[in-house]
């Protein structure tokens, strides 16, 4: 689960972390406010979506006076930012965050992920910021400097201080800097977080250490025990089909292709997706209805795609283990009753009691085309879509 | 021989008196497995399907001489019962539940650091569907009827992708030696490698599928392994040629974050490791087969 950047910083913010004075707004006459509240005679106004790249797509404005923040504020606000990250379809614009404008001296990068292949936390800096990772190892990957934690002890200062001294920080803000660093491990490890990037984490002209913009991510499997990190999701920030499908227990990925799919097991669904794409078609989404595939998830996945007015022909392939075949077709024609579907449906059951659950389809009143393979149920989508 | 589970093994379930663990316990039972208890806290002293509950791992495995387990806990527990399991003297546990965070696998890996290398539990999962030697013990969730007994050694991410294999094999009437399901989570208990190793130990494996899917370094990391220690021939499926970057495909771990992780950049870092690969998922089981007769 994303969050936005200034939620982000109130959290670090709650480890020891120094960020530069500011507030949210909902409108322009707060955003006016927020900025004379505030005191100082410049400031940035930042549009919240859950994105990167949002000051190359103008959705962060410097202001020299209260007016032009509510006139950046009116400018943001309701409106779609599209950024390299968003997609074309961009992300709303609910709120801002109005902010003191920080003299900068210098500034760094510095990131915490997991690093799947020592199964630790693993914290990349540079010298470089204010660029995306990508780009700073493409262009200066001298530069990264990497330190692996080991999650049993935690951060230890040494490795927090040769961190903050290989980023070049002059000896007097070093244990400033350490302690920035540890705040952004400690949140990320008593959080449940899968990631903390402070871009750019800067060094002011007043030589204070500020995270000027930073993001974080959280582990979904663990929010059931981070209940000030749920609330603040921001379903607006979705796509809401994604949502409709999270909110029902539905694994669901929208895509750019036309033939829909409904399939049990994420394994099983990304092959399935790579057939129809060696067939030739393009998956309108991922749609995993988990190993089970009961009835109740069946109807909600042909609900969910039959939403979705980009399918023009929708693929179901079911691997029924214990919850057999016969089981699954009887789902499969009780959803069908239910919800009307215009575009070709081809099926594809196989495992357990395979011949009971075709029986079934076919003595059925449903209209579907039958496919025995995990092939030709893709040539069938495929070639469907011409009809 | 097969790998992690035999005909013998004494197998207990915790988790054992709820409603996944019954019933998954009774499956393993009808299909011969060696099941010789559960592990419910609250509940020792009763029984169960006919079977002794106990309070504790360490309890059960004194009184049963059992050495694997299979949990069916809630993610918020697995991770403590894990450890239990561990503590115990485990040998196998197979985790089959989905929703453990990823903090508390790391916990649980690091807790393990305790134990040599001889004594050290095998963790199998989280969010997977078990191990199977086919003909011998199931210690899972999978429909013990579509896996043949066979030769072959299967390991892969999915559960339901793992069917399908496994039912491709056995239309070409090849079987399975032992099928192992390392599960979708980004870090999890065994890895391929981890496995890969047992397979080329063992007499009764001839060759090894490899069912793989984007995200993590897991799957190159095994390819690596195969070219530097195996004999045995290493076949490899990749699932995810359309998956976005950057986007979670269903499984924790399926996402495409760095250099090296996408469906394509696997395969050909699998082929510069000698590792034969399926095109697509509907030839695993006829790539499998034709690996096997250029090695006879």
């Amino acid at each position: 689960m994303d969050i936005h950047e200034y939620q982000a910083k109130k959290i670090l913010s709650g480890f020891g972390v120094t960020i530069p004075r500011g507030g949210i707004a909902y409108s322009p006459e707060n955003a006016e406010n927020k900025a004379r509240e505030l005191g100082g005679s410049k400031w940035v106004v930042k549009a919240q979506v859950h994105s990167g790249a949002r000051g190359k797509a103008g959705g962060i404005i410097i202001c020299n006076s209260s007016l032009e923040v509510a006139q950046a504020a009116d400018k943001l606000l309701g409106k779609k930012l599209v950024t390299n990250q968003t997609g074309p379809e961009g992300k709303i614009t609910n709120r801002v965050y109005i902010e003191e404008a920080t003299d900068i001296k210098k500034e760094l990068y510095l990131g915490l992920v997991f690093d799947r292949s020592s199964e630790s936390i693993m914290v990349v800096a540079s010298t470089e910021g204010g660029m995306s990772v990508e780009e700073i190892s493409k262009k200066k990957p001298e530069t990264i400097i990497r330190s692996k934690i080991e999650v049993a002890v935690g951060m230890q200062k040494f490795q927090a201080r040769e961190i903050a001294f290989g980023l070049k920080i002059e000896p007097n803000l070093i244990a400033r800097a350490a302690d920035t660093i540890i705040g952004c491990y400690r949140a990320f490890s008593e959080l449940d977080a899968t990631m903390v990037e402070v871009n750019p984490l800067v060094i002011s002209n007043q030589d204070q250490i500020l995270a000027l913009d930073c993001k974080m991510s959280f582990d979904n499997n663990a929010l059931f025990r981070r209940n000030q990190v749920s609330e603040l999701r921001d379903k607006t920030q979705e796509n809401p089909n994604e949502v409709y499908a999270s909110d029902r227990g539905l694994n669901y990925v929208s895509l750019d292709g036309n033939i829909g799919n409904i399939i049990n097991g994420a394994g099983l669904a990304m092959a399935s997706m790579d057939m129809i794409k060696l067939a030739g078609g393009e998956p309108a989404n991922f749609l995993d209805v988990g190993g089970g595939a009961t009835p109740e998830k069946i109807v909600k996945a042909f609900k969910l795609i039959s939403m979705d007015d980009k399918v023009k022909v929708i693929l179901v392939n079911i691997f029924a283990g214990i919850n057999r075949c016969d089981w699954v077709a009887e789902g499969i024609v009780q959803a069908l009753e239910k919800i009307e579907i215009k575009v070709p449906i081809v099926i594809r059951l196989a495992g357990t009691n395979v011949e009971k659950g075709n029986k079934i389809l076919k003595e059925s009143k449903i209209k579907y085309i039958e496919a025995n393979t995990l092939e030709d149920a893709a040539n069938k989508a495929v070639k469907a879509l011409g009809n | 021989m097969s790998v992690l589970i035999e005909k013998k093994t004494k197998i207990i379930v915790q988790g054992f008196t709820g409603k996944m663990g019954s019933f998954h316990a009774e499956e393993m039972i009808k299909y011969g497995t060696n099941v010789v208890g559960g592990v419910t806290p609250g509940k020792g002293g009763m029984k169960h399907l006919n079977l002794p509950v106990f309070n504790t791992v360490k309890e059960a495995v004194k009184n049963t001489g059992a050495s694997a387990s299979i949990l069916f806990v809630p993610p918020a527990f697995a991770a403590d019962s894990a450890m239990e399991a561990a503590d115990a003297g485990i040998k196998t546990c197979v985790a089959i539940v989905d929703g453990i965070p990823s903090h508390d696998m790391i916990k649980i890996k690091r807790y393990m650091r305790r134990y040599s290398r001889t004594e050290k539990m095998t963790l199998v999962g989280p969010n997977c569907a078990g191990v199977i030697s086919p003909g011998k013990a199931m210690l899972g969730i999978m429909p013990g009827h579509i896996y043949k007994e066979g030769k072959i050694g299967i390991i892969g991410r999915s559960g339901t992708l793992g069917y399908e294999a496994a039912q491709q094999l056995k239309n070409l009437n090849i079987g399975v030696s032992t099928s192992v399901g390392i599960g979708g989570d980004p870090i999890n208990g065994s890895s391929f490698k981890d496995i890969l190793e047992k397979f080329e130990k063992d007499d009764e494996t001839e060759a090894v599928l490899m069912i793989g899917e984007i995200g993590g370094p897991q799957e190159v990391a095994a390819g690596k392994f195969a070219k530097e220690n195996m004999k045995k021939p290493v076949i490899a499926y990749i699932a995810g040629l359309t998956a976005p970057k950057g986007r979670v495909m269903g499984h924790a771990g399926a996402i495409v974050s760095a250099y090296g992780e996408s469906a394509v950049e696997k395969v050909e870092l699998l082929k510069e490791c000698g590792v034969i690969i399926s095109k697509n998922p509907s030839v695993m089981g006829e790539t499998v087969k034709s690996a096997l007769n250029s090695k006879n």
